[in-house]
């Protein structure tokens, strides 16, 4: 047991890195998603063109290829940036593709009768998305993003692998000093579940608060 | 200073390239074949009755889905070993994706399994049929069909995931591209072409499962 006393300090390190990145990442994959799912919608036929192709991109390639892409090939034309914020871009960009269809089905899932209403009042389009349409599609959105921010806080794992020292890292550092490799990996994966829960629990509490009557 | 991207270095590397696709098909192919048995294995022993079994797998299920891949490839990779178990990288990598995606799995064949309508389960009730029979023979041929296209997409996605097998010293498409990258200082080549082959054969997989759909909604079922 005093094992595991020694090994969590450092862990606690790694957790807080990999918490910092999920945190950063999901905040900025919330826009990216809501641009490029509205963008989707867009009767412009640019607009819509860059969203699919951003979205089929971000989908369709791994995402520890996008990492490595933009790891090793963007310093090779000039723009070198911190692992930390590469770490971060990528798997928002990543995170905001698969959000990007959440937004995209939420609002087509919203009946066509209160565009139609929206209309009627002679509301602009601005405010149709903003009062009618979005507070509607939230709440839809709300169990797919829970899910998608759990895949996220998986997903910062492989930042491990282009030199960020969140928990895997710093996992795989101590099992290199102390061999003790089993508690390591699984303290680790117990560690990687509890902030699961933690995400789980939360997004349950803003489903319950925004519910639709 | 040579080109940026320099095309006939990219044509020149493709055949290396090629040759780790094939073990990312590979280990694919036998992940996603052991994700499916394993899955529906774990599906039905959710279903079982008593709670000291079904509970359980339950909470499994949950652990497996929530925590990364990478960490459970890393511990099968560094604690096998220790259990006297020695497999191959390869295998090892096949055994973790195959483990983490059937969790993924059981969930589908859950939903596949409560949508069948229980006036079929009370008509074999009726029938005396034992529990086995009213599986194999009742349930699971209406509960399976529907959810193919679900596992279809799990089987895209376990794709995507196989470049986590060079963490494990897996010489697989990505491993082989960095490979070709520390050798010869150009990684944007090699790079840029594992990235479009993943998007290539991303978007005809996802292609291939919409078209099944529409076969399945066509004529699998009439449900």
């Amino acid at each position: 047991m005093e094992g595991f006393a020694a090994l969590l300090p450092p862990l606690l390190d790694g957790l807080w890195m990999t918490l910092r990145i999920t945190v950063g990442a999901a905040l900025l994959a919330i826009p990216l998603a809501l641009a490029a799912g509205l963008a989707r919608l867009s009767s412009h036929r640019l607009i819509s063109g860059i969203a699919v192709v951003y979205v089929e991109v971000f989908r369709g390639t791994s995402a520890l290829v996008q990492l490595f892409w933009f790891y090793y090939v963007l310093p090779l034309f000039g723009l070198r940036l911190p692992a930390v914020t590469v770490g971060i871009v990528v798997l928002a960009a990543n995170a905001g593709a698969y959000g990007a269809e959440v937004v995209r089905g939420a609002i087509l899932a919203v009946a066509s009768g209160q565009r139609e209403a929206a209309v009627a009042l002679n509301m602009t389009s601005a405010q149709t998305l903003r009062r009618i349409v979005l507070p509607q599609a939230f709440p839809a959105m709300l169990p797919p993003a829970g899910n998608l921010l759990i895949e996220l806080l998986k997903n910062t794992a492989l930042v491990s692998l282009i030199t960020i020292t969140d928990l895997t890292f710093r996992g795989q550092m101590l099992r290199a000093e102390t061999l003790q490799t089993t508690q390591i990996f699984l303290l680790l994966l117990l560690l990687y579940f509890a902030v699961a829960l933690v995400i789980t629990a939360g997004i349950r509490l803003l489903e319950r608060r925004f519910r639709v009557r | 200073m040579t080109d940026i991207f320099d095309w006939a270095f990219a044509w020149e590397i493709l055949p290396t390239l090629g040759s780790a696709l094939i073990i990312t098909v590979h280990a694919t192919v036998l992940g996603m074949s052991l994700a499916v048995v394993l899955g529906l294995i774990l599906a039905m022993l959710r279903r079982v009755r008593s709670r000291w079994i079904s509970a359980p797998v339950a909470v499994l299920i949950e652990f497996v889905r929530s925590t990364p891949l990478l960490v459970q490839m890393y511990f099968l990779f560094y604690v096998l070993p220790q259990t006297g178990m020695r497999l191959s990288p390869l295998v090892t990598g096949i055994l973790a994706l195959g483990v983490h995606y059937a969790a993924y799995c059981a969930e589908v064949y859950r939903a596949g399994i409560e949508s069948v309508p229980r006036g079929q389960l009370e008509a074999a009730t009726a029938l005396n049929l034992s529990p086995w029979r009213t599986a194999v023979g009742v349930v699971l041929p209406q509960a399976i069909p529907p959810v193919v296209p679900a596992l279809g997409n799990y089987l895209v996605a376990m794709f995507k995931d196989t470049p986590l097998l060079s963490a494990i010293t897996v010489v697989e498409l990505l491993q082989q591209s960095k490979i070709i990258g520390s050798a010869t200082f150009r990684y944007t080549e090699p790079l840029t072409l594992v990235g479009v082959l993943f998007l290539l054969l991303s978007l005809v997989a996802a292609w291939g499962v919409r078209r099944l759909e529409a076969w399945l909604k066509k004529f699998g079922g009439s449900r």
